[in-house]
């Protein structure tokens, strides 16, 4: 593998909170251009992992970036989006950049009106909501996104929407991807990498190769069946 | 016009026009509980100036201070959270204040008093106002992102710490500003109530902070308007009308 295009190595990595061993001995490499997901049980130290990956915790061992620009989107439920001044999505928009004209295009780009610009976050519907996040997010064109369980709280139809748009700036932008999700049919379908983590790793490898009964039940200790379409 | 009531005009216009647009940043339920129990921590401090016929606004500086700095360290010392620390000393401020304060003082230490303001008053009030407007006014954007999520706003390279500690002693130095006018016991609606008024009329983040800003200078001055015609303590009418403005602001409020 040719080390310019790693983006991220993790070493050793050993996250405690109040004497409390969430993550142990984890260490694996994300390379341009991954999808890589972490898969795993609630509780597992998923969200507590990607917090870590941007010092948002303290760690133990060695998290190396090389990128310029990395965004990151919290789960939904770290996010207020009522109890805040009036703010409107194009005011929020302009926190990164003062060009109307990038604004417009992004959230066009994310498939959502113009007219919403001059809504309030309360006033979005969650795949609104989500879909302005991650336009947001893009707007100041990342070399990582992060992204935490984007599609909690949204229907199938919207979850749907949501990984296309974010397959088509993936493919369109030499963009990597980190990504939480439970959503197995989501893992086959989208990601180049999959590492299966219950406080430490349980597996890693491609969506084929982690995504067996054997593997899930590992991973879950109870017997998930995955069935995988050749049309992938 | 009286000179009294003009630098009374000034100075109250000024301190509830910076109260206002701190007051837009006072978002979440613990910012809004330190803005009142700072105002009470500054009562001890208010009954020693009166004591020792000296500035209220630099003894409640330096109680607040001392107040402030006693809540670090004994979050440092304890796991209790912010909040219970805060009600602890400020509850103890309280309490210490009374034990000392002059039994004819007390109408000045809970209400305030325009009464006696001199033209440097107003002119040190005026200076520090701007500087704090410039304080924050410069970490705004960061504190309203913040506000939507703490990760959002660190992972986009803002220093939540330096940023809370920098409104907290801004908002200290407002407070301290205030209990002049309004006096300790209401120091937190001088903060919270404009801004609560320009949330109900305002549809973007720019009308929400100039609003704010324009309610609480404009409640102070029909406070002070209506002392000077009535005669009783301007404190309570500026509260009044502060709140009387919200009042005005729940019917003519947007949608959303």
């Amino acid at each position: 593998m040719n080390n310019e295009n790693i983006v991220l190595t993790v070493s050793n990595l050993q996250i405690a909170y109040e004497d409390r061993q969430i993550i142990s001995d984890l260490s694996f490499t994300a390379k341009q251009k991954d999808i890589l997901v972490f898969l795993g049980p609630n509780g597992a130290g998923k969200t507590t992992l990607l917090r870590a990956l941007q010092n948002l915790l303290p760690y133990q061992g060695t998290v190396s970036w090389n990128a310029q620009k990395i965004s990151y989107l919290p789960p939904q439920e770290f996010l207020q989006r009522h109890s805040l001044p009036p703010l409107n999505i194009e005011e929020f928009y302009a926190f990164k950049t003062a060009d109307s004209k990038i604004i417009k295009t992004m959230i066009a780009d994310v498939g959502l009106d113009e007219s919403l610009l001059t809504h309030q976050f309360s006033e979005l519907s969650t795949g609104q909501f989500q879909r302005m996040l991650i336009g947001w997010a893009l707007l100041d064109n990342p070399d990582v996104l992060i992204l935490d369980e984007p599609t909690s709280g949204i229907d199938l139809g919207g979850e749907e929407t949501i990984y296309s748009l974010l397959h088509k700036f993936w493919q369109n932008q030499n963009l990597t991807i980190l990504l939480v999700t439970h959503d197995l049919n989501i893992v086959w379908e989208y990601a180049t990498q999959v590492i299966c983590l219950n406080k430490q790793q349980v597996c890693m490898g491609t969506p084929d190769e982690v995504l067996t009964p054997e593997q899930l039940k590992r991973l879950y200790g109870t017997g998930i069946k995955f069935y995988k379409h050749q049309h992938r | 016009m009286n000179t009294q009531i003009l630098l009374a005009l000034i100075l109250s216009g000024t301190i509830g026009a910076i109260a206002g647009y701190l007051g837009s940043l006072m978002l979440s339920k613990r910012m809004a509980l330190m803005g009142g129990a700072l105002g009470h921590m500054t009562l001890p401090g208010v009954a020693l100036a009166l004591l020792y016929d000296f500035d209220v606004s630099v003894g409640a500086t330096l109680f607040l201070a001392f107040g402030v700095l006693i809540i670090w360290f004994l979050e440092q010392k304890t796991r209790l959270h912010l909040e219970a620390l805060t009600a602890v000393v400020f509850s103890a401020s309280l309490a210490t204040a009374f034990l000392f304060l002059p039994k004819d003082d007390i109408d000045i230490a809970l209400l305030g008093d325009v009464s006696q303001i001199s033209s440097i008053t107003v002119l040190v009030t005026v200076i520090i106002s701007i500087v704090l407007f410039f304080t924050v006014k410069k970490i705004y954007s960061s504190m309203v992102l913040a506000s939507i999520s703490g990760d959002l706003a660190q992972t986009s390279g803002v220093n939540l710490k330096l940023n809370n500690a920098l409104y907290l002693i801004c908002i200290a130095v407002t407070v301290a500003l205030g209990v002049r006018i309004v006096g300790g016991l209401m120091t937190a609606a001088l903060l919270a109530i404009p801004a609560c008024t320009a949330k109900n009329i305002s549809s973007n983040l720019s009308q929400y902070t100039v609003i704010s800003t324009l309610a609480g200078s404009l409640a102070c001055i029909l406070g002070v308007i209506a002392y000077a015609i009535l005669g009783v303590p301007a404190g309570p009418l500026i509260i009044i009308a502060s709140a009387l403005l919200f009042l005005v602001s729940v019917f003519k409020q947007q949608k959303g």
